[in-house]
């Protein structure tokens, strides 16, 4: 039943139809059969991920009460910490390294009893568009599979829109959970920041990254938003209060009365057609649910990708200084000879993929004594004026709303010698982070131009992540109706040959 | 010709500025849960955030922040209502993520002073030192390099790294520059080092033990021609770990600086490295290329906003200041000043004070301290207190008061406790030690004496009293020493009809 959603596979474990050993052992076969062409995976646990299940399967026949989504199996992106299980965030210099230690999500999802099959491909240390700077080889997009599954967490999108996990985690900077999601037709909820734990979650920008569920429908994806959210003392920048009722609010399918905004400065040029026309059609859905549209303007989302490639490189450039070779993964140079100094530049020299250490220099360059105020300090005002912008938009609508990239899914190679270009894709994703409030991807159609999935935005104030629960889910069912079947049933088949 | 101090100092006018990094003795690290023993096996007292392991997080040790804020407050600081901690970006392979956890420019405690008072041959002088800032950081591991000869990084065979440090909380006290204090320049540095460590002491937030590297200072010391009001290049001399070798360190600098200027060199702003043996300092870093640490705010961490009723609180809670405690016992005590002060370098006056306050004369108390325990501890080389405790010294000043020990056999019972022979009462017991005070017992002694030099006391009787110590000798000599000898004196004179 690998087709089902999450929420329909937790149904029949709870009945008794299905056990969790056989749902894991279903997707573990689908993995064999099509992770050759989608190379979703950069580590299958076949068996701690059966033996995982077999433990929820005798907890349910003990009769112990278990939480809604137990037994489901679920794909974690590489860049959270398994314990025991290898860990490399696409780069080759954790090449190998195995944590000790489980990160508080990992923790979360195996007291939920949600079944971890492996760890998914990703750009190196979450930096991309495309997953084409994974160390690993890139992964494939379902709907085609000459495109990118987009960046960063293309693995954990291509995972669900190929059917090798019904459920997936990613983290989101820039719009690594919701780009990818929007070009291969998944759902992808960046939370508010602060609102899932950043305790095991390798740094790329630490004032920015922030953990999500990745899902094929909204409720599945609340249903993960649930589990995996919530304060932890280990994260003093976690919130301290209680989790949104996101379950509820998908499942309230009503928006009347809701005032949705329109970004002005997230349409028009440079966003492709089809993505234009899908969004709008899907405006229309919402406004025949009853509710009511507004534009708003938000004028200083103009620096927004110009302050993000200054704030994010720079902490990036600290948070990655620990890879040293001194305590763990690879080490180049150590011939007993050669000083510690020595043995760690040529190791990051090896170690680091190109845009990586592009984003080093970057951030080395722009925290520098005599550049910092200029770069890094502007930075954090144009932060504070994209977070007055939301603020003023928030006071005339209850979501924000716009298409979460400019285009649908780009060929493997095409941009990846253009960095500026590969940056643009995040254009509509970046403000969210900015600010830390919520965002969400879901799909709203192919474009015509191209048949490609396109994703529709929804932006909800810090702390109220219901609400683009609500409108998400109000939209989905609609479409659902208008469509007949989920997007997903129009994507190839795959694993043919 | 080589310049010495006192040609220094009419030359030039010093400057001096004092950083001292004090290791909290907290239970726990300052951004994880694990433990901070001294002296645990390498690498034991470490998990993933304190080897700085890829996704862990820091969390603030609120007894760190509340121990900053209590030092602080000691030192006369405005307590910061907002400060943020800080990135200091650097390579070293013995700091986990190659950036320390620090302050910069939002410390927790700002713009405060220290009085302290020196004594020279004008008198009590008074130096206000003006502080900085108090901060808060992490430690970093410690490195061992193998092989080599200067047990230095350069020239190591390998290197062995030990994280048992890494993350211990540490406040970092820094002044402002202390101009004007001339030729009491170490000694000004001495007593600002010794000052501060006394209050961290009585405000138990380390164990301030400099020779284990819980309190360490770094020497900032820069020369002016005399009279020139100017600034000069400073050197920063580390490795000070001890409160005599601050004042050599301090000096040695002026004499070497001075004599550099005078030969028309220039000072080269360095970390210089204090070699204990010979009270010279050796360059190390040079600073001329300012290292750039990037500083930029912790974003793992929020910001520390400490609850103004809180610091009220905290400020109630504050103890005696160690200075205005010494005036108050030197005048309870009726100690002379240099007494007082052979206490306090003894690191003696908290156990003297306890064993007054369990009843015993504050002259007795301190002269066994000083002298017979401290002599002993000498010898073994530890500290007095871990010899014997204020309670069982108190007993014994008791016993002699009484009558029941003379000196000498106090001394013994002393000694017996020392060598774990039991409390005062059952090193007596066992070793026999009481005072011989049976009258009848004594003039059996004492006729023996008269007896054995009849001469003597034949001169006794004539009138010759001094002439007594020969026999009293003779009697305590007979009793063992056991008898009291005043009394001994006092039943033969009588005797002898002189009484």
């Amino acid at each position: 039943m690998i087709h089902s959603t999450a929420a329909e596979m937790a149904t029949k474990l709870a009945a008794g139809e299905i056990s969790s050993v056989e749902l894991t052992q279903q997707h573990l076969d689908r993995i064999s059969v099509v992770d050759g062409q989608v190379h979703a995976f950069l580590y299958v646990d076949t068996e701690g991920a059966l033996s995982q299940a077999a433990a929820v399967d005798a907890k349910r026949v003990a009769g112990e009460k278990l939480s809604p989504l137990a037994g489901v199996p679920l794909a974690l992106k590489d860049v959270l910490t398994q314990k025991g299980i290898p860990t490399t965030c696409g780069s080759k210099i954790l090449e190998g390294w195995r944590p000790p230690y489980d990160s508080t999500i990992v923790s979360k999802l195996k007291s939920a009893g949600i079944v971890i099959l492996g760890k998914t491909n990703m750009d190196e240390f979450a930096m991309g568009s495309s997953t084409e700077n994974s160390a690993y080889g890139p992964s494939h997009n379902p709907w085609d599979l000459t495109r990118i599954p987009g960046g960063s967490g293309g693995g954990s999108a291509a995972s669900l829109a190929a059917f090798e996990a019904p459920l997936a985690m990613g983290t989101d900077t820039g719009g690594s959970i919701r780009q990818p999601a929007a070009v291969t037709g998944t759902v992808g909820v960046k939370p508010t920041y602060g609102g899932v734990s950043r305790y095991g979650l390798v740094a790329f920008s630490s004032s920015l990254d922030q953990a999500g569920p990745c899902a094929r429908t909204v409720l599945d994806a609340a249903l993960l938003h649930e589990a995996i959210a919530g304060y932890d003392p280990r994260d003093s920048t976690s919130i301290n209060a209680p989790v949104p009722a996101v379950v509820a609010a998908a499942k309230k399918l009503d928006v009347k009365g809701m005032k949705i905004g329109i970004v002005k400065e997230l349409s028009g040029d440079g966003y492709q057609a089809g993505v234009r026309s899908r969004f709008d059609e899907a405006i229309e859905e919402l406004v025949n649910a009853g509710a009511e549209i507004v534009e708003v303007s938000c004028p200083n989302f103009e620096y927004a990708l110009a302050a993000y490639y200054l704030i994010a490189p720079s902490e990036a450039s600290s948070n990655l200084a620990r890879f040293d070779s001194m305590r763990y993964g690879i080490r180049v140079g150590d011939d007993g000879v050669r000083g510690a100094e020595e043995v760690m530049k040529m190791t990051r020299e090896v170690g680091f993929g190109k845009e990586v250490k592009r984003r080093i220099i970057l951030g080395t360059y722009a925290l520098s004594s005599g550049y910092y105020d200029a770069y890094y300090g502007s930075a954090q005002k144009v932060r504070t004026l994209i977070t007055q912008d939301f603020a003023a938009a928030f006071s005339k609508a209850d979501v924000l709303v716009s298409p979460t990239c400019p285009t649908t899914a780009f060929k493997i190679g095409e941009k990846s010698d253009d960095p500026l270009a590969m940056y643009l894709n995040d254009i509509a994703t970046i403000p969210v982070n900015m600010a830390g409030i919520g965002g969400m991807s879901l799909p709203v159609g192919l474009a015509p131009e191209d048949g490609l999935p396109v994703g529709f935005q929804i932006m909800s104030p810090a702390m109220k992540d219901d609400l683009m629960y609500q409108v998400g889910g109000t939209l989905e069912a609609a479409l659902l109706r208008k469509w007949g079947s989920p997007i997903l049933s129009n994507a190839p088949a795959l694993g043919a040959n | 010709m080589a310049l010495n101090y006192d040609q220094a100092i009419a030359a030039y006018d010093p400057t001096l500025g004092l950083e001292v990094h004090v290791e909290l003795n907290t239970n726990s690290k300052m951004f994880c849960g694990c433990a901070t023993e001294f002296g645990a096996e390498p690498n034991t007292q470490t998990c993933p955030v304190c080897l700085g392991l890829p996704g862990s997080l820091p969390a603030v040790n609120g007894k760190a922040i509340e121990s900053s804020i209590l030092i602080g407050l000691a030192l006369n600081c405005s307590i910061a209502p907002f400060s943020r901690f800080a990135r200091k970006n650097y390579f070293y392979p013995d700091m986990p993520k190659n950036f320390q956890t620090s302050q910069f420019d939002e410390p927790i405690c700002v713009n405060g002073y220290l009085d302290v008072e020196i004594e020279t041959d004008e008198g009590t002088k008074v130096f206000r030192i003006d502080i900085e800032r108090v901060h808060m950081e992490e430690d970093t591991g410690k490195s061992l390099h193998v092989g080599g000869s200067t047990g230095r990084i350069h020239g190591a065979e390998y290197s062995l790294l030990d994280y048992n440090r890494a993350g211990i909380p540490l406040v970092e006290i820094v002044t402002k520059i202390i101009p004007n204090t001339g030729k009491y320049a170490p000694l000004v540095a001495r007593a600002y080092v010794t000052e501060l460590r006394d209050i961290l002491r009585s405000l138990g937030v380390s164990d301030v033990k400099m020779e284990q590297g819980s309190l360490r200072c770094d020497a900032n010391v820069s020369l002016a021609p005399a009279g020139s009001g100017q600034l000069g290049t400073r050197s920063e001399t580390k490795n000070v770990n001890s409160l005599r070798s601050v004042e050599r360190a301090v000096s040695g600098e002026i004499e070497r600086q001075a004599n550099r200027l005078q030969n028309g060199e220039r000072i080269v702003q360095e970390t210089r490295h204090f070699l204990e043996e010979s009270g010279q300092t050796r360059p190390g870093r040079s600073k001329e290329q300012a290292e750039d640490y990037r500083y930029f705010p912790e974003p793992d961490l929020v910001p520390v906003a400490p609850d103004a009723a809180w610091i009220e609180e905290l400020r109630a809670t504050l103890p005696e200041k160690p200075s205005i405690r010494r005036k108050r016992l030197k005048i309870e005590w009726a100690v002379p000043d240099k007494e007082m002060a052979s206490m306090v370098n003894a690191e003696l006056l908290d156990t003297v004070e306890e064993t007054v306050l369990l009843g015993s004369d504050p002259t007795k108390a301190r002269s066994w301290w000083l002298g017979e325990i401290s002599r002993l501890a000498n010898e073994k080389e530890v500290a007095p207190t871990s010899l014997i405790t204020p309670i069982q010294v108190a007993e014994v000043i008791a016993l002699i008061a009484s009558g029941e020990l003379t000196d000498k056999l106090a001394r013994q019972v002393v000694e017996g406790v020392i060598n774990g022979e039991g409390t005062p009462q059952q090193v007596i017991d066992a070793r026999g030690l009481k005072v011989v005070s049976d009258d009848s017992a004594l003039m059996v002694a004492i006729e023996a004496a008269i007896a054995s030099q009849p001469e003597t006391a034949e001169r006794i009787r004539g009138g010759n009293i001094p002439a007594a110590g020969a026999l009293i000798g003779a009697v305590m000599k007979a009793t063992g020493g056991q008898a009291d000898a005043a009394k001994v004196r006092e039943l033969l004179l009588k005797h002898l009809g002189q009484g």
